[in-house]
């Protein structure tokens, strides 16, 4: 994962190859079965806490950073397994976090709100709705200021649009033009609150215009529109350092955490029923085999691969053991 | 008296006070249609209505900002945290704005408002999520903080915050809400904040403990009734304003002190505790004030990790035998 796929000439009429399709397809469904596998752990006991599933929002993830380089920075809130997944961390460790054991990415000291991979620039897993948007102001800050061409994405959801941080970052990060983009994942529900019993202007990118950089709304489950999107972005970001705000039009396919169930009282079964037609996988695997960049045994092959290695995964977090007491008192400062 | 849980005894005095007082409304995350996130609320938009169970957006500092608005001209909010580490995002609002209004006017504008919702530790839910939140509010004059342990306090504290005319914080817990005990259904049945409680009589040694500590000092002192050594248990109740009152009775009757607390010791409740019964009864006791507290570090997330950081039972006893000059078997 974490490579730059970029357009290639195919006679689809897609906009991508093979070997693209391939990639978007398997990144999509290592997400997907990860996490189908984590619900599972969760079921027995092996990951505590809060666990919030990405299912049905995959192609935002990885639409997104199949328009990245390595070198560019992630970061997100606490439903972010797909977003650290797709910037390129090992499924094994991030299994491992979830499990709480000592080779998890966060040494089992974050679990499943706090994913973090300095080996892929993914700078967390935060579980305060909100805090991470000024944050990413920051190193859209440090980007500009060491004169890189890096650019840095912020993914969001619906729920931190009121909070003041929200306004705060975007209008720093216009005033002071920085390579920041917005990715808003507007799955049209924070918890039991539909966006429209919380924002009075319910066009979540519209706000872009008030702080006078470019902002547009994308279809969040089709992950050819998301790359088309973040393309243009990313550009203006890398050569004229003008942030952007994207809204994805997504939608969370389970409930809000392991703890709310899916069909809970703030909406309807047959709306999950009906959004679950527009699962991006399946969408997308169709859209590859109908238009014959993918053969049928081409996709088979792609979930044979991704199966092997969540259950890889999750043998790897199985076997590592917890982490050693004294661990308790080591990270609270960095020792130098 | 009817047996029922922490959450229902809340529920319970939110509702009577509602009733009671027309002034009295709630305001906070998907505490209305979606019947509270832990559900302290529940039912209560279908008495009350609309007007009365205010559901928000995720703007914490927002509503409480309009909930200090609303109390300095006479309405009566109560505020919910979903949990008490969001409370973090209205600290300004509840520090510079709430606690000091009534000082700043010279007594014309005070702001009779509750912040209540779960904190402190809860099940693997980590650093951000998982923490003793009470330090940051109790340093501040003009707040009253209260945390209350048993189901019975929840209801009678909740009310008598309500009914203050200041600024309380009322820190309940995730992990007390289906904890039942008994709890009076008289309306009037009110606890005054600022009176700790003895919950255990005992001769040899004060312990001083709260919440989900105080539950685990009694099972350390009904272990140690078997050893011979008699634990009495103080529960603070309020942590501002203090009883110091009942503490420093309780500590000159057992010449003895050991204050628990969940959060990082490091300037924690037993600090304070620690200095004022060694000021106002050094000459009383027999051996010097111990804290056992949370370990000064963050929460982890890693179930071993986490067992580590809160006191145990067993450190709880160590504690009490050290002070008591006893070795452990
Ligand atoms: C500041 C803050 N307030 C409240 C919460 C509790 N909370 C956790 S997730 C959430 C909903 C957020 O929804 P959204 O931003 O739309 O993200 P989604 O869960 O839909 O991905 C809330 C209210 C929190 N974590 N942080
Ligand atoms: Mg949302």
């Amino acid at each position: 994962m974490a490579k730059t796929l970029t357009r290639s000439g195919t006679s689809s009429g897609l906009g991508v190859d093979a070997a693209v399709a391939r990639q978007l397809l398997g990144d999509m469904l290592l997400i997907r079965r990860f996490e189908e596998k984590a619900a599972e752990a969760y079921a027995l006991g092996k990951i505590g806490g809060f666990l919030h599933l990405y299912i049905g929002e995959e192609a935002v993830a990885v639409g997104t950073t199949s328009m990245l380089r390595p070198d560019d920075y992630a970061i997100s809130a606490y439903r972010e397994h797909g977003h650290c997944l797709a910037k390129g961390s090992d499924p094994k460790r991030v299994m491992a976090e979830l499990f709480g054991r000592r080779d998890g990415l966060s040494k089992g000291k974050g679990g499943s709100m706090h994913l973090f991979d300095k080996g892929t620039n993914f700078l967390g897993g935060h579980a305060i709705v909100g805090a991470h948007l000024p944050i990413a102001v920051g190193v859209g800050f440090a980007i500009k200021y060491r004169g890189g061409d890096q650019v840095i994405v912020c993914y969001f959801g619906d729920g931190a649009v009121p909070e003041g941080e929200f306004h705060e970052a975007m209008n720093l990060a216009a005033l002071w033009k920085l390579p920041v983009l917005f990715l808003c994942e507007n799955n049209r529900y924070a918890m039991g609150t539909s966006t429209d019993r919380a924002l009075a202007q319910t066009e979540i990118w519209k706000f872009a215009e008030t702080y006078g950089v470019p902002g547009e709304r994308v279809d969040g489950m089709d992950v050819l529109a998301i790359r088309d999107a973040v393309g243009r972005a990313v550009a203006r970001a890398r050569t004229e350092k003008t942030p952007s705000l994207i809204e994805a039009d997504t939608y969370r396919f389970r409930g809000h955490s392991m703890r709310d169930p899916a069909g809970a009282v703030y909406r309807t079964r047959e709306e999950v029923e009906r959004e679950k037609l527009r699962d991006p996988i399946v969408l997308f695997r169709e859209k590859v085999v109908s238009a014959g960049v993918l053969s049928e045994a081409d996709a088979r092959a792609v979930e044979k691969d991704v199966n092997d290695r969540i259950d890889e995964a999750v043998a790897y977090a199985d076997a590592s053991p917890e982490p050693p007491g004294e661990w308790l008192f080591t990270d609270i400062y960095k020792e130098s | 008296m009817a047996v029922m849980t922490y959450r229902d005894a809340l529920n319970m005095a939110l509702r009577e006070e509602m009733r009671r007082d027309g002034r009295v409304f709630l305001i906070g995350e998907e505490i209305g249609l979606y019947d509270g996130a832990y559900k302290v609320t529940q039912g209560l938009l279908k008495e009350f209505g609309p007007q009365r169970v205010v559901d928000t957006p995720i703007a914490e500092s927002g509503f409480t900002g309009v909930g200090i608005g609303a109390a300095m001209v006479g309405l009566r909010p109560v505020v919910e945290m979903m949990t008490f580490n969001f409370a973090l995002l209205a600290l300004d609002q509840i520090v510079n704005s709430a606690a000091k209004m009534c000082y700043m006017s010279g007594g014309q504008f005070n702001v009779p408002i509750v912040i209540r919702g779960p904190g402190g530790p809860a099940a693997q839910l980590a650093a951000q999520h998982s923490q003793s939140m009470e330090t940051y509010f109790y340093h501040v004059p003009g707040l009253k903080v209260v945390r209350p342990t048993t189901p019975m306090d929840a209801k009678g504290l909740l009310k008598a915050a309500i009914r203050d005319d200041n600024p309380v914080i009322f820190i309940e817990s995730e992990t007390l809400y289906h904890v039942k005990g008994e709890v009076p259904e008289d309306p009037e049945f009110l606890i005054p904040l600022g009176k700790a409680l003895v919950r255990r009589e005992g001769t040899d040694v004060t312990v001083i403990a709260y919440m989900g500590m105080m539950y685990r000092a009694m099972e350390a002192a009904e272990d140690l009734e078997k050893e011979g050594i008699s634990v009495e248990l103080v529960d603070p109740r309020t942590l501002r304003p203090m009883d110091t009152e009942t503490i420093i009775n309780s500590v000159r009757k057992t010449h003895r002190c050991v204050v628990v607390e969940a959060g990082a010791g490091f300037a924690g409740m037993g600090s304070e505790i620690g200095a004022f019964v060694t000021e106002q009864a050094f000459d009383d006791l027999d051996a010097p004030v111990e804290r056992v507290t949370g370990a000064n570090a963050p929460m982890p997330y890693a179930r071993n990790l986490e067992k580590l950081k809160t006191p145990s039972k067993d450190r709880i006893v160590a504690a009490i035998r050290r002070v008591c000059n006893v070795n452990g078997s």
